[in-house]
């Protein structure tokens, strides 16, 4: 039984590991994570006024990171099958003794550790607040490790998309649609829009669906297992999506 | 060991593959051939379970592509139509690519990637990038990828196409050698090939075989080029 389970996720790693060497075998991933910090940079120090609020934490850095993942991640997230298709090389996927769900899983793996690779690379500005005071280093702790799952999410999104197409501008322009849509379900703005329209029931439904209400939950210094399960829900949402949409190039 | 039963393919109302059934035994290479669009390429998709027929089955070396599809593959080495290939990865990086994916024993990938470059004659481009390569390399690099994991069936659409004269002797060869042990499906449209490279020639036409024998047989007292222009003139006409 167990190993008819794993037999399911064959080629994760060939496909992982291929991908995260085209990551960084063409400079998209030295592009990527270079272009995310310094817009991330902007945004903490330029937008949230950082060293204006007086307070020691990371909220004005943390703050930013749904609104640049949404565009960041599925930019880094769409070549991984609209590539395939316009070169013809799911032709070769498809003709391994290999499973989709590996595949999928694979792929989707190998853009969230380039996405983990970024996030990595602003932990000076944890190292900065707590040269400049004591913030709360579990509520970091844990934000960072929701950036890092909520991350999956949006890679998922754009994973998914990719499978539709065989552009690459087209599964981005669809990802962060689709992307904007859970995140600013989550926006006050929205809400308060929804809320006058249909009712603070309606406002509260669709907010159980915001990557925000969930992303924010975690920087109050509690775990909240139920945004990681959210998290999770989507991601695996996304994934099946994606298997369900590569496995349409057998029955066309 | 390559058995084709019944295979159906339909795109909409037209019919691309129809009831097509054909077996193919060790040691013969069977040439596919057909014009443009007779169905060759989805025929051989369907063998490498890249497509799922409509109806039919197809069993490689004892599996069924349809209820034993992994192991079906395992058997089974594929060149697809225009050789598509990762061009961000060197010809080694792409064989060691397909080892893993194939889970091949780990022991054994060095020397079977090693094998397949000789074998391929594709030594002189280890260090370049795929994309960086000429057509006929291209379609080698492809060609090793298929003999890699020294498989007893091959299916290679169109495996001379692009190749120059010297390099297409050479995967002549190659395929000379490689046929006593294997069983060997190759499309192509250049009909002089044929004498030289097959045992026997399938002609495909409209879905459906039209013709079975020896390249001698089917060619008789007429060119190989006249039999198969009276074979398939038919779908020539109906497109005019």
């Amino acid at each position: 039984m167990m190993s008819s389970f794993t037999s399911q996720f064959r080629g994760l790693k060939a496909a992982f590991t291929r991908e995260v060497r085209a990551y960084f075998a063409a400079p998209i991933a030295y592009v990527f994570i270079t272009v995310f910090l310094v817009a991330l940079g902007l945004f903490t120090w330029e937008g949230a006024r950082f060293f204006d609020t007086g307070v020691v934490d990371l909220a004005p850095f943390f703050m930013w990171h749904p609104w640049l993942y949404m565009i960041f991640l599925p930019a880094l997230a769409m070549r991984l099958w609209a590539d395939e298709r316009a070169a013809g090389t799911d032709e070769i996927l498809l003709s391994l003794p290999v499973e989709l769900p590996g595949l999928v899983l694979g792929k989707l793996m190998a853009a969230w550790s380039v996405a983990g690779v970024a996030l990595a690379f602003t932990l000076p500005m944890w190292i900065t607040v707590n040269v400049l005071g004591s913030p709360d280093n579990v509520a970091i702790a844990l934000t960072y490790l929701m950036s890092f799952v909520m991350a999956g999410a949006y890679v998922a999104i754009g994973a998914a998309a990719s499978a539709l197409t065989s552009r690459q501008v087209t599964a981005f322009v669809l990802a962060v649609v689709v992307a904007f849509l859970f995140t600013a379900a989550g926006w006050p703005l929205v809400l308060s829009g929804i809320a006058g329209f249909a009712g603070p029931g309606a406002a509260d439904a669709v907010a159980r669906f915001s990557f925000l209400t969930h992303f924010e939950a975690a920087q109050n210094g509690v775990l909240e297992l139920r945004a990681v399960f959210f998290f999770a829900s989507v991601i695996l949402l996304f994934a099946s999506l994606n298997g369900l949409w590569a496995a349409g190039r057998r029955t066309p | 060991m390559l058995e084709l039963h019944q295979l159906t393919k339909a795109y909409g109302t037209r019919k691309a593959v129809d009831r097509l059934s054909l077996s193919v035994s060790k040691g013969e290479v069977l040439g596919f051939l057909g014009p443009n669009g007779a169905g060759k390429s989805t025929t051989m998709r369907m063998i490498a379970g890249v497509l799922i027929p409509d109806e039919g089955d197809t069993v490689i070396a004892g599996h069924s592509i349809l209820t034993d599809r992994r192991a079906a593959q395992a058997s089974l080495g594929y060149l697809p139509e225009g050789a598509p290939l990762y061009a961000d990865m060197t010809p080694p990086q792409y064989l060691a690519f397909l080892a893993r994916a194939r889970d091949l024993p780990r022991g054994e990938r060095e020397d079977r990637i090693d094998q397949a470059i000789a074998d391929a004659r594709i030594s002189s481009v280890v260090d370049k990038q795929i994309g960086a390569l000429s057509k006929g390399y291209r379609r080698r690099v492809g060609l090793a990828g298929a003999i890699l994991h020294d498989p007893p069936v091959l299916v290679l659409d169109e495996p001379m196409d692009g190749l120059d004269p010297n390099q297409k002797r050479a995967v002549r060869a190659l395929i000379a050698r490689m046929a006593p042990e294997k069983v060997i499906l190759i499309s192509t449209h250049t009909l002089e090939d044929v004498p030289r490279l097959c045992s026997r020639v399938a002609v495909i036409d409209q879905g459906r075989i039209v013709a079975d024998a020896s390249p001698a047989e089917l060619a008789g007292e007429y060119t190989l080029e006249a039999a198969f222009k009276a074979l398939t003139d038919q779908s020539e006409a109906q497109a005019a």
